[in-house]
């Protein structure tokens, strides 16, 4: 920051003294190896479960019973492994539904709101065309299939709006797309209220449209559908001329319009993409698990989707790891609080600590420390010498040098 | 003769090996049965108030139990979805033979888990299907909570009294207090209700006006529409919702206060007066115990103040003098069955004496008030053919938001 006059302002000779006496540098990595930032990111899970077992004892938990208790929350049983991976499954669709919009830089924050307006959809289905299947003139397969079309619809018309606006005339798809999920909930609510205008306003479980168990557990169907989905979405992003405009559009709007990408037309296209897959999720959510629907069905997954996808790295593959450790240790929270009676915010502040530490360690992925220890003996020495001038400059001397040997050997050794 | 009782000797020793044996082998085999597991599902946690009578009731229930912390199994913040039928199946899988859930959108899913694990008993405080769905394992439980809102509502009376309100005095007989609701359900119209009989017994020309917030815990609405509701000339308010919106909002207009739940004496001292509660401690020690004890658990549990489930909570120091005295004797009347909250001669229903109700007992996607109820009492039993209240007629002297 120079001053208007063009003389170094006060704030530039500060920030030159710092540059030169600080102890510690902050440097980019340059030329770090590709194998280093997933080192860093899988120390940073291992601190951050070190650091939630630290807690755990903290709150009167033992050390050796929460490692027992977090693994027992979502392996000890099959019903409990299910559990898990229904939960992995529905996070993992809605960060693969956000996923291509992010790749083009559109920042869709609605996915809570897409996914409940799909949800809301196939409710609907189930509402109006239930008794077709209890009178025996519709199959329950054929209901479900109908929900999830209207599913689908439901999430993408509400994700192309947003779309819309930002292809035609530019507005901030941040706020619109934000604002959408309120008006979502609303009409949820709304709906919810004309339905059951008595009692404590609960739409209860509906008996028609539920996907069926497979092998005595729930939730396998979703699993499965979500899997597929996982290949589909990393093969449209990977190889189809789409997923590269997608791309094209992300790196710079310019170069799309040179090329020939006309760029309100892949905006629009991959938000409906976007808003098919909350639709799906929608339909998982509502026929494949709750059979109902509360304001609260998404329950802010939306929102934790878009860190998995973003600390995945908008790599559907990488995105199943952060889901699993989302899920693991939400489950594992919720566990370890019931068994240790702690508060119930225990498992949020579990989740807390792992997105706090995991977000943080992008820093020592993207950046090095440096210590200068040296300079700060050589103020010492000054201090004790004043008067030498030659040593002085000497010191200076084997300061620069030791700097220069220092930051080559960071290039080379690793976090 | 020596070989005889070496003999009888022998025979003795082995049956009593034989039996100690299989005895430690029972134990052994039985040793999960044995130590009842208690679940309990919450749909928030320790912060909310209503949720926090629950967990401390249970907390009392077992130190009257005698179990073992290990015993009980908490799970907090389960949300009105699949995840509390997850979260049943998981208590089962953990070993519980009972499990509790507090929040009346639970039922479906307790539902569906007790139709799948048919030997774990499910009880669910609020809900009203268990008398329809005919599950040996599923059952329902509230408490006559109308009769802790009307001692609430006498308390606000003598109050109002003090103030000056009453027949031939200056300020008049037809004070208007206001009451913040959830929502206009049965559950919240049989409470308002009671707890304005109760204040119609002591000021008999009082009206009420009623406004709901929609929400079962919103701080900012609820002290929104408690300041709606004293701007409107509401002297006195009360509330049905969790939080301490209502309550604060009173403190600082220095209007009178009546809750639901939690004392709010140390915080809004001075404006706090009374206040009811549910205490689940005996339905839950009535439930386990008849568990223990191999008994069906009756499919509508009412706990009333007989059996110490309605309470009244502390009398403040804002209360009129006289309040405890007075309230201690029409409780007493309340227990002894000569005194009912909805005697059909205390209130009218569009001008004139309820001669029918029909109630909407059984739960249906229409809503039909199916059952009529039996008025030739002279009252109106609440909570008697199910356990979660039904009254929702709207009697004279209460004003509903307009629609």
């Amino acid at each position: 920051m120079k001053s208007v006059t063009g003389k170094p302002s006060k704030f530039d000779a500060f920030v030159d003294k710092l540059k030169k006496e600080s102890p510690i540098h902050i440097a980019k990595r340059m030329d770090a190896p590709k194998w280093l930032p997933w080192v860093v990111r899988v120390s940073a899970v291992i601190v951050a479960i070190f650091v939630c077992a630290i807690v755990c004892v903290g709150e009167g938990g033992s050390f050796g019973g929460f490692f027992t208790e977090l693994f027992r929350a979502s392996f000890s049983t099959g019903r409990r492994v299910v559990n898990l991976l229904q939960e992995i499954a529905i996070l993992l669709l809605i960060a693969l539904a956000v996923t291509p919009a992010f790749k083009m830089k559109f920042w869709n924050i609605g996915a809570e709101g897409q996914v409940l307006m799909g949800a809301l959809m196939s409710v609907v289905c189930i509402k109006y065309l239930g008794t077709y299947v209890t009178n025996g003139s519709m199959s329950d397969g054929g209901l479900i299939f109908i929900c999830l079309i209207a599913a689908i619809v439901g999430g993408a018309g509400w994700a192309v709006i947003p779309a819309i606006f930002k292809a035609k005339w530019n507005t901030n798809e941040t706020l619109f797309t934000l604002m959408m999920n309120y008006i979502a909930t609303g009409i949820v609510a709304f709906s919810i209220v004309a339905w059951v205008p008595a009692g404590s306003f609960t739409l209860g479980i509906l008996p028609q449209g539920h996907l069926p168990n497979v092998g005595g557990y729930p939730y396998i169907i979703n699993i499965i559908v979500v899997a597929i989905l996982v290949v589909l979405v990393w093969v449209y992003l990977r190889f189809s001329k789409h997923g590269y405009e997608i791309s094209v559009v992300g790196e710079s709007v310019n170069t799309a319009r040179y090329i020939g990408v006309s760029v309100p037309k892949v905006i629009i296209r991959t938000m409906l993409l976007s808003g098919m897959l909350c639709g799906v999720a929608g339909w998982l959510l509502v026929n494949g698990a709750s059979f109902s629907i509360t304001t609260e069905t998404v329950g802010g997954r939306g929102f934790t989707a878009i860190l998995v996808s973003w600390l995945g790295q908008f790599n559907p593959f990488a995105m199943v790891v952060v889901a699993f450790l989302v899920a693991f240790l939400t489950k594992g929270g919720s566990q370890l609080a019931s068994t240790y009676n702690f508060g119930g915010s225990f498992p949020k502040i579990m989740t807390g600590i792992f997105f706090f530490i995991f977000i943080a360690c992008e820093f020592f992925v993207n950046y090095k420390l440096k210590f200068n220890f040296e300079h700060l003996r050589k103020e010492k020495n000054q201090n004790e010498c004043v008067a030498d001038d030659v040593i002085d400059v000497q010191a200076e001397d084997d300061n620069k040098n030791n700097d220069a040997t220092e930051s080559n050997m960071d290039e080379e050794v690793t976090d | 003769m020596k070989k005889r009782i070496l003999a009888l000797v022998l025979c003795v020793a082995l049956v009593a090996a034989l039996s100690v044996g299989l005895v430690l082998g029972l134990a052994a085999c039985n040793n999960n049965d044995d130590t009842l597991k208690v679940g309990l599902i919450c749909l928030h946690d320790e912060n909310s108030t209503y949720d926090l009578n629950f967990i401390d009731a249970m907390e009392r229930a077992r130190v009257e139990l005698g179990f073992s912390k290990a015993q009980i199994v908490i799970k907090k913040n389960i949300p009105e979805g699949p995840e509390c039928y997850d979260a049943a199946v998981e208590l089962v899988e953990d070993g519980c033979d009972i499990i509790f859930a507090d929040s009346f959108g639970h039922e479906d899913h307790i539902i569906r888990a007790a139709k799948e694990y048919k030997d774990v008993q499910f009880c669910h405080a609020t809900g009203t299907k268990a008398h329809t769905e005919n599950l040996a394992n599923y059952h329902n439980a509230f408490a006559s909570i109308y009769e802790g809102r009307y001692l609430a509502g006498v308390a606000a009376g003598l109050k109002l009294q003090e103030m000056g309100y009453g027949e031939g005095t200056t300020l008049g007989n037809a004070p208007k207090v206001g009451y913040v609701g959830a929502f206009p359900n049965a559950e919240v119209k049989s409470g308002y209700t009671s707890w304005f009989l109760g204040v119609r017994s002591i000021i008999s020309g009082a009206t009420m006006d009623v406004t709901f917030t929609s929400s079962w815990y919103d701080q900012v609405a609820e002290h929104t529409a408690a300041e709606t509701l004293i701007s409107a000339g509401c002297v006195l308010i009360s509330q049905h919702a969790d939080s301490m919106g209502a309550p604060n909002s009173c403190k600082e207009h220095s209007v009178p206060n009546v809750t639901y739940n939690v004392s709010t004496e140390s915080s809004c001292s001075g404006t706090y007066i009374a206040g009811s509660r549910i205490n689940w401690t005996p339905y839950y020690v009535y439930a386990i115990k008849a568990l223990q004890n191999g008994e069906q658990i009756a499919a509508d549990w009412t706990g009333t103040l007989a059996t110490g489930s309605v309470e009244l909570l502390e009398i403040g120091t804002a209360a009129a003098p006289g309040t405890k005295e007075k309230l201690d004797a029409v409780k007493a009347k309340l227990i002894d069955g000569t005194l009912h909250v909805f005697d059909l001669d205390t209130f009218t229903v569009g001008g004139v004496k309820l001669t029918s109700f029909p109630a909407d007992i059984d739960s249906d996607a229409e809503y039909v008030h199916e059952t009529a109820v039996d008025l030739s009492k002279g009252y109106i039993e609440e909570s008697t053919l199910r356990s979660a209240p039904y009254f929702d007629l709207d009697i004279d002297g209460i004003t509903l938001p307009q629609a």
